[in-house]
């Protein structure tokens, strides 16, 4: 049974609808790349299916599998956040918060999950630091050690490496293939194309029209295409 | 009589203790709130509020209402409630929207409190609204007991949701991807916010309440590293900037409201400081 499912979806900011009609599933164990060009509506898709933007038309749905709350999903930063005071371990602890319901405060078993997630992200040394003097790799991984405390099914990336350093790049995306090895569903905006040597099904966006298929499929058809593609070759 | 010696005999006063007790309070849940506003960048919502405050008090004056507090409350309520939802909408930018709201209110007050007001002194009614009153005498015991359970409750409040108020603060979009209710937090914030706007205009006045808001967040920000230590911090600085800037407003006879606000720009001032000393 799918996580998510998409059914005729169309998604838009307030009077423009930006892609019509989409349809595909997400399953345990599936790696979904969302790619395209700037402004054809990869994040507003991201932020229909999280229900952050209203979808236009159609339906999204989460399978029986799933509960509404175990969903993780690392944002975009926003200015606000790059000079925000509070240290790691406060915004890792957040991920917990969906699990806490009216309880005023976090038990021992959220702050080990915090631990425990920091530790497997190789952060748990950053604890007590400020998130504001933090590195951007670094501060990638504290909001990803927080998307892990919310879920052990789904992951919601929204490009996660943006102002990243190749190394610090391909460290990242090292760690969300062993997560993805361990069952963890991701789905991922990006621009880098290099991003599809791990998955397993690509999202290809386009003005009015868009391809979803499995990689191999893809790239025998699209391949070529996504080379000569301007945009793209620079990666 | 040396300044303490006086200071004792006008504490031995009601008046003076209410005083007291009414500044540090209102001094204590603006600056909680006021380090969301600020990290927020909600900053100017509280500005605008006070500007509403102001012109709902104009109409409750020239109205000659009875129940002025909760008249003026509901009034800014609305107005915070509204103010959110213009913030949100892309298509009317959220500080224009902030900006005819705060003038718009302060023409309109001024206009119907001169034009309609009975009082002798119209413009020492104006000025002790929009700076507070010179003095704090004219704190009731009701109203004091009003301000007391008023910011128990804010407190209470601030403690019980502390965990949703630091995630609605850092990062709404993650709170509401997790399927929780962001909107109603930053409901919350607006309302109770208005709330505090309405008390602490007997204080210090509609004009200078944003200094409480804000400065104590500020300084606190400057300095702390954790979002709780910031909280804490800037509680401790507000309070601190109340008692002192009240109990030198009595002993000098300078109005209230400017000279607490005098106090936290210093304390903000001392913080920045402490702050550049810090990372040298």
């Amino acid at each position: 049974m799918a996580y998510i499912k998409c059914q005729n979806l169309s998604v838009g900011y307030a009077g423009e609808t930006l892609i019509e009609n989409i349809n595909f599933e997400v399953h345990e164990h599936d790696y979904l790349c969302i790619v395209g060009e700037n402004g054809v509506g990869k994040s507003t898709l991201m932020k229909t299916l999280l229900g952050l933007v209203d979808k236009k038309e159609g339906n999204v749905e989460f399978g029986k599998n799933i509960n509404r709350k175990e969903v993780g999903y690392l944002p975009q930063q926003t200015a606000l956040q790059k000079d925000f005071p509070a240290t790691v371990m406060e915004v890792v602890l957040s991920g917990n918060l969906s699990k806490i319901a009216l309880r005023p405060f976090y038990r021992k078993k959220e702050k080990e999950r915090a631990l425990l997630e920091m530790k497997k992200l190789k952060i748990d040394s950053l604890a007590s630091r400020s998130y504001r003097e933090l590195s951007g790799g670094q501060q990638q991984r504290v909001l990803l050690a927080r998307a892990l405390c919310a879920t052990e099914k789904i992951l919601f990336l929204d490009e996660p490496t943006t102002g990243l350093d190749p190394q610090v790049t391909k460290e990242f995306y090292d760690m969300l293939k062993e997560l993805n090895k361990k069952g963890m569903a991701i789905i991922m905006v990006s621009h880098d194309l290099s991003v599809l040597e791990e998955a397993t099904h690509v999202l290809y966006l386009r003005k009015n029209d868009y391809v979803y298929a499995r990689k191999e499929e893809f790239m025998n058809t699209y391949g070529k295409e996504m080379k000569a593609d301007v945009n793209y070759r620079n990666i | 009589m040396s300044i303490i010696e006086t200071f004792s005999y006008y504490l031995s006063y009601p008046f003076v203790q209410y005083a007291l007790i009414v500044g540090v309070l209102i001094a204590l849940c603006s600056s909680l709130f006021g380090v969301s506003l600020v990290l927020k960048r909600f900053s100017f919502i509280g500005d605008g509020l006070s500007h509403v405050a102001f012109g709902a008090m104009a109409i409750a004056t020239v109205l000659n209402f009875s129940m002025q507090t909760p008249f003026i409350m509901i009034i800014t309520i609305i107005a915070a409630v509204l103010l959110l939802r213009t913030g949100q909408n892309t298509k009317i930018k959220g500080d224009a929207a902030v900006a005819m709201f705060s003038v718009g209110s302060l023409a309109i007050g001024y206009l119907l409190m001169n034009v309609f007001s009975t009082s002798t002194n119209v413009s020492g009614d104006v000025c002790s609204t929009l700076f507070g009153s010179t003095t704090l005498l004219t704190l009731t015991k009701s109203e004091v007991v009003v301000c007391i359970i008023m910011s128990l409750l804010v407190v209470g409040f601030y403690i019980f949701f502390y965990n949703c108020i630091f995630a609605v603060t850092f990062d709404e979009n993650f709170m509401k991807a997790t399927g929780l209710k962001a909107e109603i937090y930053n409901l919350f914030i607006a309302v109770i916010t208005a709330i505090i706007i309405v008390l602490a205009m007997k204080l210090v006045g509609s004009l200078l309440i944003s200094a409480l808001l804000i400065f104590p967040a500020l300084s606190a920000m400057r300095v702390m590293v954790s979002f709780k230590g910031v909280v804490i911090y800037s509680a401790i600085l507000s309070v601190l900037g109340a008692l002192v800037g009240i109990v030198l407003s009595i002993l000098f006879s300078t109005p209230v409201g400017a000279t607490v606000v005098v106090m936290d720009i210093l304390i903000f001032l001392i913080n920045n400081f402490i702050a550049v000393f810090k990372r040298a």
